[in-house]
């Protein structure tokens, strides 16, 4: 008993600087952020009362409404796109391809670079007057059109292609791991049953990837958030504010256009926003372990 | 062993000596010049610091927005640098409003600035009639670049003057397959165009009125949709690749004869000279057509109160250094910028420098937008440009009501 308590003592005290930090970092700033965003600050922190002007001001933004929805476009599609293909991929080299390691190598990379080389690719790729579009045109398809990045309305897809293309390897080797637990002997049993491959796939794998699928869906959201750097390399946010991203709009406030209030503002209107995607989910969760505990 | 212990105490002593110097007058200067014609201007201006006694020590970090965040960090953490490269005009007026920069009133008066430097640029360092920047280098912004082989090529004989002679111009050189204007896809440089435009419209004074007033009659009149009419129009002589373009890919465009003309301010001569092309010879630069003025956009050095009366000597020292005549010269030669002074010898500096130069003393120079609106209405009036220049749709009547909005919150 009283080595319990000493135990439980030695956790607690080994744990205190991580709480310290949680405390301090974590939540001091935020609460520091929460706090500027209600003043007049401009390129130092000032505490002038402005209440809910910041605010009011952010969202009489057309180019900070351009920037949630871009973020709404961006985050669905990228997460989606990525866990699709990545699962396609996986499923691939699953069938126990030559050269699978190779190729595995091959898909994983583009994760291992920064968005910025990724974003650099991209761009050439896709300037109309260097990359994919010239190359075809060349080669005598005239009529071929790929000009994503310098369009106001497709901008936005060519930011999400580029994503994907990195972020795929990751679920790949996410799945592809979880496919590897997988018993043979399921295999087995649903070829005597003449099940097809691809339904094998989808009725009996995919739902067992559940807790990786989901490891990995998480990741990727995080990164939808403080997308930035890909954005910059890419478009810089253009044609227009046409790929203008949260992330972005709130880094040129505080840094160039000396506005510390408004960017502070965009910064808490961005933690509500994932809190009320969060919120549901953790919502969710919490009532399916209860009902799993038979206490509902 | 007796050599060995003189040498030794020798060292020490010098050793010391150049500590005790180094004490004298130590200054951190923070910039983001950190290219290579940047980084040659600013050893002219070090050179002769350290030559007078002063002691340099570079913080430097590239991109304006990176340099920005560093500097906020380190004065809200109250361990501010003890120079700053900052922009002439409102860009720093926080700072000294705040109470955070120290004054340069004494030297200007002691080096009689107010009698060897334009009035536009005396106006864009003065905060409440008191002087706070040092000014180190102006750039002209109203130049257009042209490619003389492509010109001479399609029989356009001079630079065109209007912007009737320009677009007929243009259209002579679309129709002989070559890109006419090379352009730089990016909003900030999309706004230099658009001033540049604008100035053509309105003139000098209304130009002024508009960036320093908002003055409603002006942001009314027509010459204002006129202006993005004419901006707008521009847009039939872009290529496919333009939108995000680096302003130097465009300019390399010019020099490999791919592109007729590129509109950017005088830091485009540096691409140049590395390419080996000589102004006047190679290229040609004129003035945007139909120019009343030169805008133009200067660096200058802020003095942060750092509460050490040796960094506060250093700082007065690195004021008189910086607008030194021969200093001058070099930093505006490597930068491709020119001098702040009108007194200084300009037969160093190249034709289109000589150029400007002679516009400042005939007070043609009007400041642009960096230099007399907030960072923040900047902010505003370059998302404005980006816009319309991206959308081939918008109007030039609904966009100028728009615009005047900007400058009505």
């Amino acid at each position: 008993m009283r080595f319990g308590k000493w135990r439980l003592r030695a956790a607690q005290l080994a744990l205190s600087p991580t709480w310290l930090t949680v405390i301090v970092v974590y939540l001091g700033t935020m609460a520091w952020t929460v706090a500027l965003s209600f003043t007049n600050s401009r390129l130092l922190p000032s505490w002038d009362w402005a209440g809910f002007a910041q605010y009011q001001r952010l969202f009489d933004t057309s180019k900070w409404n351009l920037a949630l929805q871009n973020l709404v476009i961006f985050g669905v599609l990228y997460v989606f796109g990525c866990l699709v293909l990545g699962f396609l991929l996986a499923a691939a080299l699953d069938r126990r391809v030559r050269f699978e390691s190779a190729f595995r190598t091959l898909f994983l990379y583009p994760y291992a670079m920064s968005f910025v080389v990724t974003g650099l690719i991209w761009q050439w790729l896709m300037n109309p007057t260097l990359g994919i579009q010239p190359t075809f045109q060349g080669m005598g398809w005239e009529n071929f059109r790929f000009d994503w990045v310098t369009n106001r309305t497709m901008a936005i897809y060519a930011v999400v292609l580029a994503g994907i293309w990195q972020g795929s390897g990751l679920v790949m080797v996410l799945a592809l791991a979880g496919m590897r637990g997988i018993d043979a002997e399921q295999w087995r049993a649903a070829r005597i049953d003449g099940i097809p491959v691809w339904r094998v796939y989808l009725s009996i794998i995919l739902p067992q990837l559940g807790p990786a699928m989901a490891a990995a869906a998480t990741l990727l959201s995080m990164g939808v958030i403080k997308t930035y750097d890909l954005v910059i390399a890419l478009t810089k946010g253009g044609p227009g504010s046409s790929t203008e991203v949260p992330a972005k709009f709130i880094m040129d406030n505080m840094f160039q256009r000396q506005n510390l209030g408004l960017a502070t503002a965009a910064a808490v209107v961005l933690l509500l926003s994932v809190v009320l995607v969060v919120a549901p989910f953790r919502y969710a969760a919490y009532i399916t372990a209860k009902r799993r505990a038979g206490q509902l | 062993m007796k050599t060995n212990t003189l040498l030794i105490a020798a060292s020490a002593l010098a050793l010391s000596a150049s500590l005790a110097r180094a004490q004298d007058l130590p200054a951190e200067v923070f910039t983001s010049w950190t290219s290579g014609g940047e980084a040659l201007a600013v050893e002219a201006i070090r050179t002769e610091f350290e030559a007078r006694g002063g002691t340099w020590e570079t913080a430097s970090i590239a991109g304006f927005e990176n340099a920005n965040a560093a500097f906020q960090n380190r004065v809200i953490a109250g361990d501010p640098p003890t120079v700053r490269q900052s922009v002439l005009g409102l860009d720093a007026a926080e700072l000294v409003e705040s109470g955070l920069a120290n004054s340069l009133q004494s030297v200007a008066d002691a080096q009689n600035w107010a009698g060897v430097m334009a009035p536009s640029v005396l106006d864009s360092i003065s905060y409440n009639g008191e002087i706070f920047l040092a000014p180190v280098g102006i750039h002209g912004e109203s130049w257009m670049f042209y490619s003389m082989p492509v010109f001479e090529a399609n029989g356009i004989t001079a630079a065109p003057t209007t912007w009737d002679e320009f677009f007929a111009a243009m259209d002579t050189l679309q129709a002989a397959g070559i890109t006419p204007i090379a352009w730089g896809g990016q909003a900030w440089q999309e706004a230099k165009v658009f001033n540049m435009v604008l100035l053509s419209q309105v003139g000098n004074e209304d130009f002024l009125k508009i960036f320093q007033e908002g003055d409603e009659a002006v942001l009314t009149s027509d010459a204002i949709v006129t202006a993005l009419e004419i901006f707008g129009r521009l847009r039939d002589y872009v290529d496919a690749g333009a939108a995000g373009r680096n302003w130097n890919d465009a300019t390399n465009m010019v020099i490999q004869g791919q592109a007729g003309v590129q509109f950017m301010g005088d830091w485009a001569k540096g691409e140049f000279a590395n390419a080996g092309l000589i102004a006047g010879q190679d290229y040609g630069c004129a003035l945007a057509p139909a120019s009343t003025g030169m805008l133009f956009v200067a660096d200058g050095f802020l003095m942060m109160k750092t509460g050490d009366a040796a960094q506060d000597a250093a700082q007065l020292l690195m004021a008189e250094v910086a607008t030194d005549p021969a200093v001058q010269v070099a930093f505006a030669q490597a930068k491709g910028s020119i001098p702040v002074r009108t007194d200084v010898d300009t037969s160093a500096l190249d034709v289109c420098a000589q150029q400007a130069m002679t516009m400042m003393n005939d007070g043609l120079f009007v400041p642009e937008h960096a230099i007399t609106v907030t960072p923040d209405m900047v902010g505003q009036f370059t998302d404005f440009v980006g816009e319309y220049f991206a959308d081939p749709s918008y109007d030039a009547a609904s966009a100028a009501e728009d615009l005047a909005d900007i400058f009505r919150r």
